[in-house]
């Protein structure tokens, strides 16, 4: 129990060590990097309480690919440099703003934990009663049984705002030469060769 | 108290037992690569230093180590000695759950393919880090390339791991390779091995598909500013990676330690040196790759994973499952 202790301590005083710094690290990119930390500690708890797929997953979607975006992100728009002065500055507007969003998370969420008690058996997983299942089998057994509806509606938004996504940052524009890979392919030397008579003393054009 | 560091110290015993070998097998395997590649374009290759040239990588780390690291002024230099490090550490970690036999692993846990897949995923930050902290153009530009490959193949290789994983009904690498005990993956699934394959080279960012650090464009991508025996870093990781690649194609098609046939004197031989013959055939496999084939452009490489590989990998997931649905063959699964 003691190593697992120890553990348990490492990681969750890393992960919020690195979430502190997330928000009042100067430089963008660290933020970034800390954000990452963060993503892999809240993992190895995950992974601690035995809870091995979300753990797994959280390292695959968030580190391997949303943190991989945002550093992409924050590299191209090159806000590296940016001296914060959120805190320092005196016209600071971002304070009470930050403030009241914060004060509404935190209601929010003290509303869900505390209501947590008072909530109604809204599903009856039947399935969920062997004990010595690994929790990636419970997950599968729950998710594609009992809970296939909210499953599928998941996945719905998931696509719909991928499509969104799609369609608000498409722009056609004009003037850029695409290469047509069938065309490439296809090109054989009676089609892209041609033998022209030179004449002496006069030469040829190319193009016509 | 006496007991934890008991455990503790034997713990790290394992784990020099497994890296001190893949160590040398990267040394090796370095070799191999420019051996198979000199070979192919007739000519000899490393074959001066020690028995064949085997030692050639030993002398090439060696003078590695006594040559000076330089650290660009402009470099953002926690995070230039950072990526290299990463890397490393990234390739050689993934090596934990790799079983060379049925007894013969270190971490066997539940989610076995799951942590492979993260840890190559993670592969992409040594990456992006090492290109970002130089503060220079052709390594920035490297990074992004290599960022966006790694990400895109990704995609195709989870769907194709989706496929293995529908077929065996468990997330567990050993549970993998026992399931193959009949008929390797390889001949059911041959498509997807072929697209594993290739999407493994791109991953790897191994020949076609090594745009990253295109010489002709990109000097040698994120690794320009790097010397000495951070160079040697990025380099050893980039090969344990490949190896890992092999590894876990290995595992998930090609039947794992099992033997080809499993008659007398062929089954005689112990798992683990079939394990590692497979692993280098297919290492093979990819060092001729790097000899024979030009390479690829970038928008052609980007079609190739999205439009080609994305969907076809998802087409065939839904032919398996309807096959091993309609077909009555899913996995009872072992809980």
């Amino acid at each position: 129990m003691l190593v697992h202790s120890v553990f348990f301590y490492f990681f969750s005083i890393i992960a919020i060590f690195s979430s502190l710094m997330v928000i009042t690290s100067r430089n963008t990119i660290n933020s970034v990097f800390f954000l990452i930390l963060d993503f892999i500690s809240v993992g190895c708890l995950f992974i601690m309480v035995g809870a091995e797929f979300l753990g797994m997953i959280i390292l695959i979607v968030y580190v391997g690919a949303v943190a991989v975006l945002f550093l992409f992100v924050v590299m191209m728009l090159n806000v590296a440099e940016q001296k914060q002065s959120w805190f320092i500055g005196r016209k600071s507007t971002h304070i009470p703003t930050g403030l009241i969003v914060s004060v509404l998370i935190f209601l929010e969420l003290l509303v869900v934990v505390g209501g947590w008690k008072y909530k109604d058996d809204l599903m009856s997983s039947s399935t969920l009663v062997i004990s010595n299942v690994s929790n990636t089998h419970q997950l599968g057994l729950v998710m594609y049984t009992d809970y296939i509806l909210y499953f599928q509606i998941a996945g719905i938004i998931l696509l719909l705002s991928m499509i969104g996504a799609i369609l608000l940052t498409f722009r056609e524009r004009s003037g850029v030469k695409k290469q047509s890979y069938l065309k490439q392919i296809s090109r054989n030397p009676s089609s892209s060769i041609e033998l022209k008579e030179v004449k002496f003393k006069s030469g040829v054009k190319i193009d016509d | 108290m006496i007991t934890y560091i008991n455990f503790l110290v034997q713990e790290i015993y394992k784990i020099l037992f497994l890296l001190v070998p893949i160590l040398v097998s990267v040394a090796l395997i370095v070799w191999l690569d420019r051996r198979v590649w000199g070979l192919v374009q007739k000519r000899k290759g490393p074959n001066v230093v020690g028995p064949f040239g085997l030692l050639q990588t030993l002398a090439d780390a060696l003078k590695y180590i006594f040559k000076e690291i330089i650290i660009p002024a402009s470099a953002n230099k926690s995070v230039f000695i950072l990526a290299p490090i990463v890397t490393m550490t990234l390739a050689l970690v993934a090596w934990a759950v790799i079983p060379m036999s049925e007894e013969l692993v270190l971490a066997d846990i539940n989610v076995g393919i799951l942590y492979l897949f993260a840890v190559s995923s993670l592969g992409v930050y040594g990456i992006i880090m090492g290109g970002w902290a130089s503060n220079s153009k052709y390594p920035f530009l490297g990074a992004i390339r290599s960022a966006a490959q790694m990400v895109s193949y990704e995609v195709s290789i989870g769907i194709i791991i989706i496929n293995v994983l529908l077929c065996v009904g468990s997330l567990n690498l050993k549970d993998i390779v026992i399931a193959q005990k009949d008929l390797w993956y390889v001949i059911p699934l041959f498509p997807m091995f072929v697209i594993f394959f290739i999407s493994a080279l791109a991953e790897t960012n191994r020949p076609p598909f090594d745009l990253p650090e295109a010489e002709a464009e990109l000097v040698a991508g994120y690794q320009t500013e790097y010397s000495g025996m951070m160079y040697a870093m990025f380099w050893l990781g980039e090969y344990a990676n490949i190896l890992l690649m092999c590894a876990m194609g290995t595992i998930l098609f090609l039947g794992g330690w099992l033997p080809i046939v499993d008659i007398y004197p062929i089954n005689m031989i112990p798992a683990p040196i079939w394990m590692i013959l497979k692993i280098l055939f297919l290492f093979f496999l990819f060092a001729l790759i790097k000899a024979i084939v030009p390479r690829y452009r970038y928008d052609q490489l980007m079609r190739l994973g999205w439009k080609i590989f994305l969907p076809f990998s998802l087409i065939y997931l839904v032919i398996t499952a309807s096959f091993l649905f309609f077909l009555d063959k899913l996995p009872e699964g072992n809980f």
